[in-house]
């Protein structure tokens, strides 16, 4: 242990030598407070996991259930077959994999050209993509609907995984990175060397860009993952993704409440872990997003 | 080394020749054409697959659905359509139910992103200290991020159930009768606010706490030798500095708050385009998908789409006035 401190009285003045900012330990207050936000965060998680492993009885009845009951593999299974639950996670994991890669490369390309390379108009390029970024979705659902069911793609996960290909949000996160990591010289030297333009972003700028192109898969996979609006416009419960099948169960078509909430936990279950095990680099991506935002 | 960077810094220049200059001194005419070539068409190459997708699927139905908001488009046949000006717009503002989900945007909005922005700012302000397990604090306050709409939305649907739900159990235990969560205009409306509340707060929290480790610790520094307080420090300095942050976090929470749809379509449950019995939780992103996907009108839902947009840009511009007059008046 360190040497003792002085006890410091609480909601007094500081002391004039304190340093304050991020070098001040929290105290019990600090702790008491987050954890209670923390329970708050993770409780519905938990009781998701509670409710899917009793029976639909016991659901109906006061109090409510507090700990776990044994039919959570019963009820994983019901909602597997029934709600479609293995195929929609199975395509979901599609969509949302092809959709990550494909926003990483192209976004990396077009923002590396909007960084280092000179060209006519990529002012107003640029301008042009950031300020699409707050149009709502809403904006597009009718035609994409109208093109989807002219080439009778309705149900096929080509119309879900197409549209959100690229972002606009990429391009800009990934021009602001390169920006700052990539310097001139850098590409100017490749050049120098006699390199081709596929050259100089295969060898220099994939790998000077590599952390920036983890966080935005990381946050381009979760997005697709969660996606809700245009997927189920465009699916079907025949060819679900997990949100469009979770509506079904949502919305009565297997009745059993615990059976509802095992199809909820299948489908959080894979991002959970994933936050579980990657969780510190997606709080410093989703962080650094934020500064450059 | 220093010596090859000064033949780079010579040798760079002229590689963009004038016109009429062969570059026959160069290795070989056809490979320095070649290389010409793409140094100067590549940077279109590589903006090219974005822009097509963007293009396509972007900014192409943005326009159209502006078009189509002038036609009577039926749901059964989306390539027949019959111009009829601005009839969708006219039929649209005669609609009580418009106006009714509207106001239910606003208010669901309202009550969402407020607590919701505030809390966030504390959360920051807490997680900014130095703590044991930073990281573990960072991470569980994230994950309803993680969770999607549709499974939150379910969880907190059996939560406030009106009968055996556990927060009317709570409520029950204090002595408050039974709420009616799904029926109530109120209540409805709160528990689908607290959806959103529940998965967003950690995510703006942690844009927050960024935005103050970029503020300088010498400034906390100077206020604590004045003898400023923590509060003190927290309001003269740290939300100042946060000012463009928190602005963001409005207009971005604005921007979800106006497309709110899954959490009440899914509150809903069956016959959730209708935001309850009495339409009381109907929001504007329903009421499209209801007169699009139900009553079988894209014209019109293209109309209710092109007005939200609008309401949109007024926010939008409200905000720039708004952030134009606090930076002035500091």
């Amino acid at each position: 242990m360190r040497r003792p401190r002085l006890p410091r009285l609480p909601h007094r003045r500081a002391p004039a030598r304190t340093r304050a900012g991020r070098q001040l330990h929290g105290g019990p207050f600090t702790y008491a407070v987050l954890s209670l936000f923390t329970a708050g965060s993770l409780f519905p998680l938990v009781w998701t996991a509670v409710t899917a492993s009793r029976d639909n009885a016991r659901l109906a009845r006061t109090p409510p259930p507090f700990w776990f009951g044994t039919r959570l593999a019963e009820n994983a299974g019901t909602a597997w077959t029934e709600a479609n639950m293995g195929l929609a996670l199975l395509n979901t994991l599609f969509v949302a994999g092809t959709v990550a890669l494909g926003t990483v490369v192209f976004c990396t390309v077009a923002g590396f050209a909007f960084a280092r390379l000179k060209f006519r108009f990529s002012g107003a390029l640029l301008l042009l993509t950031v300020g699409t970024m707050m149009v709502p979705p809403q904006l597009s659902v009718v035609p994409l609907f109208m093109v989807v069911a002219e080439l009778k793609w309705t149900d096929q996960l080509q119309s879900v995984v197409l549209p959100t290909l690229v972002s606009a949000f990429g391009v800009f996160f990934m021009r602001q990175y390169l920006l700052e990591a990539l310097p001139g010289e850098l590409v100017e030297a490749a050049r120098v060397d006699g390199a081709s333009s596929l050259r100089v972003i295969w060898h220099v700028v994939f790998p000077v860009a590599r952390p920036a192109m983890a966080v935005l898969a990381m946050l381009s996979f979760v997005q697709a993952w969660n996606d809700f609006f245009w997927p189920i416009i465009a699916l079907t419960q025949e060819n679900p993704t997990v949100q469009v099948a979770l509506t079904g169960l949502g919305r009565g078509y297997v009745p059993d409440q615990s059976v509802i909430m095992a199809g909820a936990l299948l489908g959080t279950l894979p991002l959970l872990l994933a936050f579980t095990l990657f969780g510190r680099q997606i709080v410093g991506g989703i962080m650094r997003g934020a500064v450059k935002g | 080394m220093t010596a090859t960077a000064g033949t780079v810094e010579e040798a760079g220049a002229p590689v963009p020749r004038p016109p009429g200059t062969h570059g026959g001194a160069r290795p070989g005419p056809w490979r320095s054409r070649l290389y010409r070539w793409d140094v100067r068409y590549s940077p279109y190459a590589f903006i090219a697959p974005f822009f097509l997708f963007f293009g396509a699927f972007g900014l192409f139905p943005l326009l159209y659905t502006g078009w189509a908001s002038l036609h009577r488009v039926e749901l059964a046949a989306p390539d027949h359509m019959e111009w009829v000006g601005l009839h969708n717009y006219i039929r649209l503002l005669d609609d009580a139910f418009f106006w009714n989900a509207l106001r239910n945007t606003f208010t669901i909005g309202v009550i969402s992103t407020v607590p919701q922005l505030l809390m966030a700012l504390g959360l920051a302000h807490l997680l900014h200290y130095r703590l044991r397990a930073a990281t573990f604090w960072r991470v569980a306050l994230l994950t309803p991020y993680a969770t999607s709409v549709a499974a939150a939305t379910l969880v907190f649907v059996l939560l406030y159930g009106r009968d055996y739900g556990m927060v009317n159990w709570a409520l029950g235990a204090l002595g408050i009768g039974p709420v009616d969560w799904q029926n109530g205009t109120w209540t409805s409306q709160f528990a689908v606010s607290s959806i959103v509340i529940w998965r967003w707060t950690g995510y703006n929290a942690l844009i927050y706490l960024a935005a103050m480790q970029a503020v300088p610790d010498e400034l906390y520094e100077s206020a604590a030798l004045d003898g400023a307080s923590r509060r003190q420090q927290f309001r003269h300095i740290t939300v100042p500095a946060l000012r463009p942050t928190i602005l963001f976090t409005v207009v971005v929470s604005t921007i979800g708050a106006t497309q709110l749809f899954g959490e009440p379509l899914l509150f809903g449950g069956a016959g959730g385009q209708k935001g309850g019995a009495s339409h009381q939780f109907q929001t504007l992103g329903l009421y499209l998908y209801e007169q699009g996907w139900f009553n079988f009108h894209l014209g019109r839902a293209s109309a209710v789409a092109w007005t939200m947009f609008l309401i949109l840009l007024l926010i939008a511009a409200a905000n720039m006035l708004i952030a134009r007059r606090l930076r002035k008046s500091h």
